[in-house]
């Protein structure tokens, strides 16, 4: 799985004469190379044993550097897979988007190249084992992003390319850090291994400094906030395909590292912070919100949201209850589905308009583009957390977690999280109507009814419909996703 | 019978997807003549504003060609058959009363799971079938009233969406679920009033009307979670079982929280002022969600769930309270309205109120009867002030005047009905209201009566003297008197598929009570009854009186000063502006600016200074190979120096 868009990359490497000459040769190759790695994935969705979710399955389990205990450990457990089918499914839409869409910039060449290596470290994270094999993929992700916004982005592209590196790997050399410091004190790197021990062996000092350490890697790309800067300015220069699998896949990346590094490896230390997890993460939402309600920009307003939508998944993983990582784990997925699919309409909208001002697009977008409009009326309302549809579950189930967290953890400031969280979900309420309202709603402004709009593209529809379908699937039947989850999650908390 | 009641909710769902999807293509698959998209003419209010002629020759063809109406088709014949199941279900559970339960599937949380299921009593049975009733019948009237608007089948799918998630919250056996229903239904009411969103102001009465419903549902979810986590299972059945054991503070705080979501939808103070707004939306939405059956909706959840109100009084003291301002307030805000919708709309808050009084003090059957009622007549009010405005091309009672002449069908339905608001005997009110008057007067005269008692039961009754007479306003204004149209408009009935379905409609409005008289709680007391009848009399008296001294100008004059203030609803909503809207806007542009200038500049900051120390660090790398050999060689100096000094 890993494997063919490493090999799809690699094949790029030879001289553009000789192989797959042509722009659109190239954009068609790599909707073949992300296609039939989708298809492995749903391969391994099929052959998924669904009756022993906890157990890792698909596993490889090489030694690698036996000196210093390295080993390549791969495999797929209930947590890992949809994430990992999500990876697939949003970058083989991102290519086949591509193929009528592409961004101005570099080469398409260069571009099919690096998101192929992208997908490649996005899936190694979600199926590595291994802390440091983890690693290594969690890092193979940030040169492709930084690429593709310094090249393809807007007109700040420089400075929000330059912003998202540095601070990434500031978080990254922190991640490391800790998860040495758990790894040498614990004696193994290996993930599953670390999992069943719950910390046993590790001081109390050392596990609180260790889940801060790895917690703030994790927070800076998840991004909690105040690390969450680097996101509004990535997103609103970073092209369409790039800004999808950004809000998409690559912030899932920090939460999943809490659900599957540092809370099960550094339990005391989890309950630690928990607390200050869940405050910020609940000042992230109500500020995520807010910032969104004075927005003026459609990219930046919806960057904004996914840190008040990655507020809920932490706020989930801070209860630290099965029921609270499994909000996270299916907000995870909600939010991928749902914010990949806003971004790919407010490329939409840009393409078309010019702008994604909401004030210069004025309105009337339902008059003049009933389509576009109705589809971005869709994403919203899922969105802002409509039952029925997935963003829903994640954040009714964030706030239940939070109703009763943990045992050890302090119950009345829980509760006051929740309250606030649920301020937070009227807030988000109000600035998706409020930009519906905005853009969609009244007689159609001079912007919108000066240009006849090219309608929906084929490819448009084809990116499109899949995302639309998934929530509401999941949004009708959680039980898809949760049945999943539920089991591993116990095991990850100690629990049976 | 689970099965008949799935098949209940999931028709109209499917009708939701099947008409937003494939309405139009029906059509044009039916031969239906493709009047090449008519012009979306603007929209004030309720309907397009092509003219009343125009609409009128308009709503007459629809009706001709109906069966060549592929939405209109999709939308009507799935409630039809819903509300033919509602009825078999109704009259199995009307023979073999008790609970039915049934479990589709659990789902794991990783903590309390949820059950997809659905629970049949009595109580859901009725409603039910009255949310299907009012449903199809809004359907069909809708066919011809929005027959000149080119989103006619949009329209007509959301509100085959409304109905499903209506039912589903009548139905549902789980409180997470019905939650879900909870929350469509709110969804679905922002998609109708924004229905002509060419209007801003339609448009902003949408998002008003979500969000301040949405800050009652936060509580109400909360509340869910209280009940929950307190009962170990979210199923309503075993809530009701575990409700008396759990904690008294426990039921207390859920009863309070689900309250907040009650009075968001049920529109009672202080988050009612959405509905009057809501009257943006087309006539027909607001009879069916705005009168009949949404707003109802938290009445009959705080039926559904009585047991826990039982066990917190406090919680039932806070409702009666909050009814009797809701009740009053609204009412009197009725008095001075000028736009029709808005005078039902402001009634619908007070009869709301009626009920959450009547629960407040114990009478849970009354309460639902008058539910019931309520739904017949206030959607027969609606449609029939649809039937006015269509043909009037108005909402403004200023226009209208002298109605009874040529729209004779309109003028005797609307009579019944505003005779059943109003509670003149024998219509449906009358039975319904009397009930919850009774048990408000018993509770009141009880040995241990609360002051909260007293006040519902004499709310209750200034309520039903001002409720007489602003509905004798409306009565007078629209159909007596002079014409005030000045010819704008032909006087003639309104097409036969509004009328007809108006008229319908009148039947159980008139003639639904009797139902009640079977039962001794429901039955007509002489007490209460002659009492609130001098009431009524006083009070349409009093408004006759006035509009009899000059029945051209509005009798609402009588009011004097108060009347600006009772217009604007007692300036609630310039409150709400001013001490949330505005300061959430203030702060929500101050985060932009603090995200921009705080935290960033610190990041930024951080880079800079980390800049000037890194620049700091590099002047002695110059790459002057002189200054480099100087400094060696300085530093063998100095530690030849030390060497020797030392050693």
């Amino acid at each position: 799985m890993v494997g063919t868009p490493l090999a799809g990359a690699l094949l790029l490497l030879l001289p553009a004469g000789r192989f797959l000459p042509g722009d659109v040769a190239v954009r068609r190759y790599g909707v073949a190379v992300s296609g039939v790695t989708l298809l492995v994935a749903a391969v391994a969705l099929a052959a998924f044993d669904f009756g022993s979710p906890t157990r890792m399955q698909f596993g490889v389990n090489e030694e690698w550097a036996l000196s210093v205990g390295l080993r390549f450990h791969l495999g797929v457990d209930g947590i890992s897979l949809p994430l990992v089918v999500l990876t697939a499914l949003l970058t083989f839409l991102c290519f086949l988007y591509t193929i009528k869409h592409p961004p101005a910039g570099g080469s398409t060449r260069l571009l099919t190249a690096l998101l192929l290596v992208l997908e490649v470290g996005l899936l190694g994270t979600f199926v590595a084992l291994d802390l440091v094999l983890f690693f290594v993929f969690f890092e193979v992700v940030l040169i492709p992003m930084y690429v593709v916004i310094a090249l393809w982005g807007g007109a700040g592209r420089r400075a929000a390319a330059y912003k998202f590196i540095l601070y990434t790997l500031l978080g990254s050399g922190l991640l490391l850090v800790g998860m040495l410091l758990v790894a040498v004190n614990a004696g193994t790197l290996d993930m599953t291994e670390l999992a069943t021990r719950q910390g046993a062996g590790l001081t109390h000092g050392i596990q609180v400094t260790a889940f801060l350490l790895m917690g703030l890697g994790f927070a800076v790309k998840a991004p909690m906030w105040p690390l969450h800067t680097w996101l509004p300015d990535a997103h609103t220069e970073a092209p369409t395909v790039g800004s999808v699998l950004l809000a998409g896949v690559l912030l899932k990346m920090g939460t999943y590292g809490f659900v599957r590094i540092a809370v099960p490896g550094a339990p005391e230390g989890a309950e630690f912070w928990a607390p200050w997890l869940g405050l910020l993460a609940v000042i992230g939402i109500v500020y995520g919100a807010l910032a969104c309600l004075a927005q003026r920009d459609l990219k930046r307003m919806i960057a904004y949201s996914s840190v008040g939508h990655m507020g809920f998944v932490l706020l989930g993983i801070a209860t630290l209850t099965p029921v609270g990582l499994n909000a996270a784990l299916f907000g995870n997925i909600a939010h991928g589905l749902i914010t990949g699919l806003l971004f790919f309409l407010a490329g939409a909208v840009k393409e078309r308009y010019g702008t994604g001002d909401l004030d210069a697009l004025g309105g009337g977008m339902l008059a003049k583009a009933p389509t576009l409009a109705s589809i971005l009326t869709f994403a919203s309302v899922a969105s802002l957390g409509l039952p029925g549809l997935a963003g829903f579950w994640g954040e009714m189930l964030a706030l239940l977690g939070a109703y009763k967290p943990h045992g050890d953890l302090p119950r009345e400031t829980f509760m006051t999280f929740m309250a606030i969280g649920g301020l937070g979900a009227v807030l988000t309420a109000a600035y998706f109507l409020r930009m519906l309202a905005k853009i969609t709603h009244g007689p159609p402004s001079e912007v919108v009814a000066a240009r006849s709009v090219a309608g929906i593209s084929v490819y448009e529809y084809a990116a499109w419909t899949p995302l639309i379908v998934l929530t509401l699937l999941v949004g009708l039947w959680p039980k898809a996703l949760l049945e999943v989850t539920t089991a591993p999650v116990r095991a990850l908390l100690g629990g049976g | 019978m689970i099965g008949l009641a799935s098949a209940v909710v999931l028709l109209p769902f499917v009708a939701a997807f099947a008409g937003m999807l494939l309405g139009p293509r029906l059509s044009s698959l039916l031969g239906a003549r493709t009047t090449t998209a008519p012009a979306p003419d603007p929209v004030p209010g309720g309907g397009p504003e092509a003219g009343a002629e125009a609409w009128q020759g308009a709503a007459t063809e629809a009706e001709r060609s109906f069966l060549k109406n592929g939405p209109a088709i999709i939308a009507c014949v799935p409630i039809a058959v819903s509300t033919v199941l509602a009825a078999i279900i109704g009259l199995t559970v009307w023979g073999d009363p008790g609970d039915r339960t049934g479990v589709l599937t659990r789902v794991a949380t990783g903590t309390v799971p949820i059950e997809l299921g659905l629970q049949i009593d009595g109580l859901s049975a009725v409603v039910a079938f009255m949310v299907c009733c009012v449903a199809l019948a809004v359907q069909v009237y809708s066919v011809a009233y929005m027959s000149k608007d080119p989103r006619y089948s949009s329209y007509a799918a959301f509100i085959s969406l409304f109905t499903a998630a209506m039912l589903l919250v009548v139905f549902a056996g789980d409180l997470l679920l019905l939650y879900v229903g909870w929350e469509v239904m709110g969804v679905c009411s922002y998609f109708l009033i924004g229905h002509h969103w060419e209007e801003r102001a339609n448009s902003r009465a949408a998002v008003k009307a979500f969000l301040v419903t949405r800050l009652g549902d936060v509580g109400f979810l909360f509340g869910i979670f209280v009940l929950g986590i307190g009962a170990g299972s979210f199923s309503i059945e075993r809530v009701l079982d575990e409700a008396p054991s759990m904690p008294h503070a426990t039921v207390t705080a859920a009863a309070l929280l689900l309250l907040a979501g009650v009075a968001g939808k049920s529109a009672q103070f202080p988050l009612h002022t959405w509905l009057p707004d809501a009257m943006a939306g087309p006539t027909p939405i607001s009879a069916l969600i705005h009168a009949a059956t949404m707003v109802a909706a938290g009445v009959y959840v705080v039926a559904r769930v009585y047991g826990v109100f039982v066990a917190a009084p406090a919680a039932l003291t806070v409702l009666g309270v909050l009814a009797v301002i809701s009740m009053l307030g609204s009412a009197l805000a009725a008095l001075a309205q000028d736009d029709i919708k808005r005078v039902l709309a402001y009634s619908t808050v007070s009869q709301l109120a009626v009920m959450a009084g009547g629960l407040a003090v114990g009478a849970k059957n009354g309460a639902i009867f008058h539910l019931l009622t309520h739904g017949a007549f206030k959607a027969l009010l609606f449609l029939a002030a649809g039937c006015v405005i269509v043909v009037t091309g108005s909402n403004m009672l200023r226009d209208y005047g002298g109605l009874r002449q040529g729209m004779p069908i309109t003028f005797w339905t609307m009579t019944v009905g505003l005779a059943a608001l109003v509670g003149v005997p024998p219509t449906s009110g009358w039975f319904s209201k009397d009930a919850v008057i009774e048990a408000a007067q018993h509770a009141a005269t009880r040995g241990d009566a609360s002051a909260a008692d007293w006040l519902v039961y004499v709310g209750l009754l200034v309520t039903v003297a001002v409720t007489a007479a602003y509905a004798t306003r409306l009565w007078l204004m629209t159909f007596f008197g002079e014409n005030r149209g000045q010819g704008a408009y032909e006087l003639k009935e309104a097409p036969m598929l509004m009328a007809g379905t108006v008229t319908v409609l009148a039947v159980p409005s008139a003639l639904v009570g009797f139902f009640g008289a079977g039962e001794a709680e429901l039955r007509p007391h002489v007490g209460s009854a002659v009492l609130a009848l001098l009431l009524v009399i006083a009070g349409a008296g009093a408004a006759f009186l006035v509009w009899n001294r000059d029945p051209a100008l509005d009798p609402a004059r009588a009011l004097g000063p108060a009347r600006p203030v009772f217009l604007r609803a007692f300036y609630v909503d310039e409150v709400y502006d001013a001490v949330i809207v505005r300061p959430v806007r203030a702060l929500a542009r101050y985060v932009i600016t603090f995200d921009d200038r705080g935290i960033d500049t610190a990041v930024v900051g951080t880079a800079r200074g980390a800049r000037r120390l890194s620049e700091l660090a590099r002047l002695p790398q110059n790459g002057n190979p002189q200054a480099y050999l100087t400094g060696v060689l300085a530093g063998t100096v100095v530690i030849v120096a030390g060497v020797v000094i030392f050693l």
